[in-house]
């Protein structure tokens, strides 16, 4: 039942991210939203990863036949949290150049870009 | 063969970090050299690879030597075949290319400028040879992070660094959507590997629609990295204000790579499991190579921003290169091969034209360069060749991979598609006959008022150091040798074979995974023939003919007339809303991007039986 | 594009995905039927062949080891994107628009502050190093101790200013230091080739095991973890230093 809660956490979290991009109206609340997107994925990976009573897989304390949860997709998370952590860092960097060259921080203004 | 096929990867992934870490102590030239020794370097490997894995079977890398324990995958895989090492010769090809042109004359940032060419071809080459899905997002994220920024280069202008944040956003939107699907794909098959995940998904059918939605998620992001309609408004503005080498990247291989890890995804991991609604996919991917075909064209045709028209040129052609692929045909996938390379060589050329003209005249407004180019006549002929190239007539390499998509559309009854095929090239060649005509021969009405109007979009700050009085051969070398072998390749009978041969070989899903698996040998390829393409010459002929006619209306419209002011409306009609839709804002982006999943998505699942 | 208008497509297409999410998460098997071979075999695997008792340290560095080199790199670039993006301008001489001179604080940190990050600063980086070196033991590593590390020089700004910010961290050695990280990653696996074995393979001895894992266990996945550690921290180190000096930049033009 959990599983399917976090699925639907996930869709909402991604389509309300994509909401705050859509309809922004400064540039660093965009970036967030993309935050909130890439939130999402995190909270899938991690529905796919549950089991009942699963711990977690760190042999140092629980004994190999254990229900554990499944490792492979926290390295996946770990890699796409530092892969979400650059790209927003990125991102933020060309939000502080566009605020100092045109003054500008509302996504619906800087358009020099048209046609 | 222990080290080589990860070497395309790595060694430029080690001169990268080499050369920041001398950065500041290393002479230009001596910079230059470096990138250019590892860029050709790897082109040399890529091609061995090619060749190695043409002459038997494809070239199987297990990292880590994790080799599949009672046929079940643990670790990351390469999987090299002639087509992907082919598409990562390419990639290697052009950042030559590309990394020639900006020798020495290239503003560059100490060594960050090569070091992020060095990484973006890692990443590039790392998507072509890769054979698991989670490491295709992961060189997929590279080639995004460093296209941002090699996009954004130029940061003392506003508008490099708008096009960065268009494309920043828009492609990790599509890579987090991607990564949705490697969750859903993972929960359902529990592993990775391409391979393995289509034994399982063949072994355990799943129920309902998780393939289709599956795949659709999956292909998000490659989808919006290879500018399909509606993904594709990101990518002029990142055109627009890239500097040329990175242009040629983007144009010449980074778009069609989203067009490549598409087909293999489908065909490494789908495939069978899609009998039933194969109908359903090839309808979608015509409506999108259709779509994307004609609003490429159309937009192509009313830019006056140079790299802008060339970029929509690309987009328009890969929606042609979207509809071959959609034949989900042997013959058609060899087509679409061949377009992929003609045109990436082709599109390379052309875009290091633009990039001389920016070098010599600081600008790349067609209205403002009127006339200039008469001091700068071979590179006009070049651009020429190029802009024939672009309509498809013998004996360009596209040519070639147009007549191969022709005959399969004509075997399936889909003939209407050749006039897609037409209509895009006539418009996308006569747009840039028309520029080449205007800039050099003076040619088209002058426009006083359009000029003062438009011209500080188009005129970017240089972008080379050094005299602007001449054109140093590093630059036209390489667009020469591009046109060269675009209009050679082609013709290569064995090339021809080949590539027909693989194409096939690539469609066999069930042989690749009991390979990658150890399960069995791989069974040799039938060799095809290289086949005689030539029945397309005359509707090729047509569309120079119709790009001719095209460019010369646009540029003297008086010809027609009293009949001109009713055109000019009915066309500005046309075109206007078009226009309108592309306003460089992210919201609207990201608006049509969730559109365009949804309608995709809704398309398949309703035209599944 | 009007604004309504953007939103009306918006919502037509969040409909359309909602139903597909929908369509997708009811056709997956719940937690119980979900495949977990590949999980099944790691976890059976890692203590006895590997040595590691972290087993998503295992997976990250070990079996996907390849996929962590491309993610270390995306770090790799963002930082020097951040760095193009952020370059110091040119005036039209060509030379470099010299430093504002340094601000004196709005309001100087207070003694409570000083106090207490200077004195954090020693245990932060001892609780960084601990989690970069104990990766394959518990729950660490590279990544998040690199993390770790690199907010020790923050504290030491946040008591005093830029300036001293700037003395400790040498931006050139900074650089030096990530591209050796990042370097050194790709070196590691270039070691395996020696044993005619493909890149990345665990070639370095093992180390004890059974129940004397210790932080030398693992082979090579200690070493990945130092370089990871490393140009993780000085990767954040940059980008620190780059949003700073922005920041200080544009408070001297006011």
């Amino acid at each position: 039942m959990i599983f399917y809660v976090a699925c639907a956490v996930a869709a909402w979290l991604f389509l309300v991210g994509v909401y705050g991009i859509a309809t922004s109206d400064n540039l660093v609340h965009l970036v967030l939203c993309l935050v909130v997107v890439q939130a999402s994925t995190y909270v899938l990976l991690s529905a796919v990863g549950y089991r009942h009573g699963g711990v977690a897989p760190v042999f140092a304390d629980v004994t190999q036949t254990q229900t554990t949860v499944d490792s492979v997709v926290q390295a996946l998370m770990l890699t796409d949290i530092v892969v979400e952590a650059t790209v927003v860092a990125l991102l933020l960097a060309i939000t502080v150049q566009i605020k100092k060259r045109t003054g500008i921080v509302d996504p619906n203004n800087v358009n020099l870009l048209r046609g | 063969m222990t080290a080589l096929p990860a070497l395309p990867v790595v060694i430029p992934l080690l001169m990268a970090a080499l050369l920041v870490a001398l950065g500041s102590h290393l002479h230009r030239r001596l910079m230059d050299l470096l990138a250019l020794l590892t860029a050709g370097s790897v082109a040399g490997i890529c091609a061995y690879l090619t060749y190695k894995s043409s002459q038997g079977a494809p070239i199987v890398y297990w990292f880590g030597n994790w080799t599949p324990e009672k046929h079940f995958a643990l670790g990351i895989s390469f999987v090299i075949d002639p087509i992907g090492g082919g598409l990562a010769t390419l990639v290697a090809f052009l950042i030559c290319a590309a990394l020639l042109f900006s020798w020495r004359y290239l503003e560059a940032v100490k060594s960050l400028y090569h070091a992020l060419m060095l990484i973006f071809m890692a990443g590039m080459c790392g998507l072509c040879l890769t054979g698991d899905l989670f490491n295709l997002f992961v060189w997929f994220e590279v080639m995004t992070a460093s296209g941002v920024t090699l996009c954004g280069y130029k940061s003392e202008e506003h508008g490099p660094l708008q096009g960065a944040l268009n494309f920043a956003v828009t492609n990790t939107l599509g890579a987090y959507l991607t990564l949705t699907g490697i969750a859903l794909i993972y929960a359902y098959a529990g592993s990775l590997n391409m391979a393995q995940v289509s034994q399982t998904l063949i072994i355990h059918p799943p129920g309902g629609h998780l393939v289709q939605i599956g795949f659709l998620f999956l292909v998000a992001g490659f989808l919006v990295k290879a500018a399909v309609f509606p993904f594709h408004f990101w990518l002029a503005d990142a055109h627009a204000v890239a500097p040329t080498p990175v242009c040629v990247l983007f144009s010449g291989v980074m778009v069609e790579l989203g067009l490549y890890a598409t087909a293999r995804i489908y065909w490494a991991v789908f495939a069978p499991s899609f009998h039933a609604s194969e109908g359903a996919l090839r309808t979608v991917l015509l409506t999108m190579g259709v779509l994307t075909a004609v609003v490429g064209a159309l937009q192509c045709f009313t830019q006056r921003h140079l790299k802008r028209l060339l970029a929509f040129s690309t987009i328009s052609h890969v929606g042609l290169m979207f509809i071959g692929f959609a034949l989900l045909d042997s013959d058609a996938l060899a087509g679409t091969a061949m377009y992929v390379i003609g045109h990436g060589l082709v599109k390379a050329a052309l875009f290091i034209c633009v990039g001389i003209l920016l070098h010599r005249f600081q600008s790349v407004d067609e209205f403002e360069l009127q006339g200039i180019g008469v001091n700068s006549p071979w590179t006009g002929l070049l651009l020429f060749l190029g802009a024939i190239g672009l309509s498809g007539i013998p004996p360009f390499t596209n040519c070639v991979g147009e007549s191969m998509i022709d005959e399969s559309a004509k075997k399936m009854g889909l003939e209407w598609l050749s006039l897609v095929f037409i209509f895009a090239g006539a418009i996308t060649s006569g747009a840039v006959l028309r520029i080449g005509a205007r800039i050099w021969l003076g040619w088209g009405v002058r426009d006083e008022d359009a000029i003062s109007r438009g011209s500080q979009k188009a005129h970017l700050g240089p972008e080379t150091e050094g005299s602007h009085r001449r054109v140093p051969w590093s630059m036209w070398v390489p667009a020469c040798a591009l046109l060269l072998i675009a209009l050679a390749l082609g013709e290569i009978g064995p090339f021809r074979s080949a590539t027909r041969t693989f194409s096939e070989q690539m469609l066999k899903t069930a042989d690749y995974n009991a390979y990658v698996l150890q399960v069995a040998p791989m069974p040799a390829a039938t060799k095809h023939a290289a086949g005689d393409f030539d029945s397309s010459i005359g509707k090729q002929v047509i569309a120079l003919a119709i790009a001719v006619l095209l460019a010369l209306l646009s540029l003297f419209p008086d010809v027609l007339g009293s009949a001109r002011k009713s055109l000019g409306s009915l066309v500005d009609l046309a075109l206007r809303p078009l226009k309108a839709l592309h306003t460089g804002r992210i919201g609207d982006f990201v608006a049509w991007f969730i559109f365009g999943i949804a309608a995709y998505g809704a398309i398949l699942l309703l035209c599944t039986k | 594009m009007k604004f309504p208008l953007r939103q009306l497509l918006f919502f037509a297409g969040a409909i359309g995905m909602a139903i597909l999410y929908a369509l997708a998460f009811a056709h997956l098997p719940g937690p119980e039927g979900l495949r977990s071979m590949y999980r099944d075999v790691i976890n059976l695997q890692t203590v006895e062949q590997r040595h590691i008792t972290d087993a998503i340290t295992a997976v990250n560095f070990d079996y996907r080891g390849f996929d962590t080199l491309g993610e270390e790199f995306i770090l790799f670039v963002s930082v020097m994107g951040a760095l193009v993006l952020l370059r110091e301008e040119k005036d039209q001489g060509g030379q470099k628009v010299p430093d504002a001179a340094w601000p004196a604080r709005s309001v100087p940190p207070g003694d409570a502050l000083r106090v207490w990050t200077l004195w954090m600063t020693g245990p932060v980086v001892l609780f960084g190093i601990y989690i970069v070196v104990h990766g394959q033991l518990t729950p660490g590593g590279g990544f998040q101790g690199g993390v770790i590390l690199a907010t020790a020089p923050l504290l030491i700004y946040m008591a005093e200013n830029l300036e001293v910010f700037k003395r400790i961290t040498s931006h050139e050695w900074v650089e030096i230091a990530e591209a050796i990280g990042a370097g050194g990653y790709a070196l590691i696996g270039l070691i395996a080739f020696f044993y005619s074995k493909p890149f990345l393979t665990n070639v370095i001895p093992l180390g004890p095991g059974g129940t004397n894992i210790n932080v030398l266990s693992g082979g090579m996945v200690p070493l990945i973890d130092l370089t990871v550690g490393l140009e993780v921290a000085a990767g954040f180190v940059l980008l620190l230093y780059a949003f700073l000096q922005e920041m200080l930049v544009k408070q001297g033009d006011q």
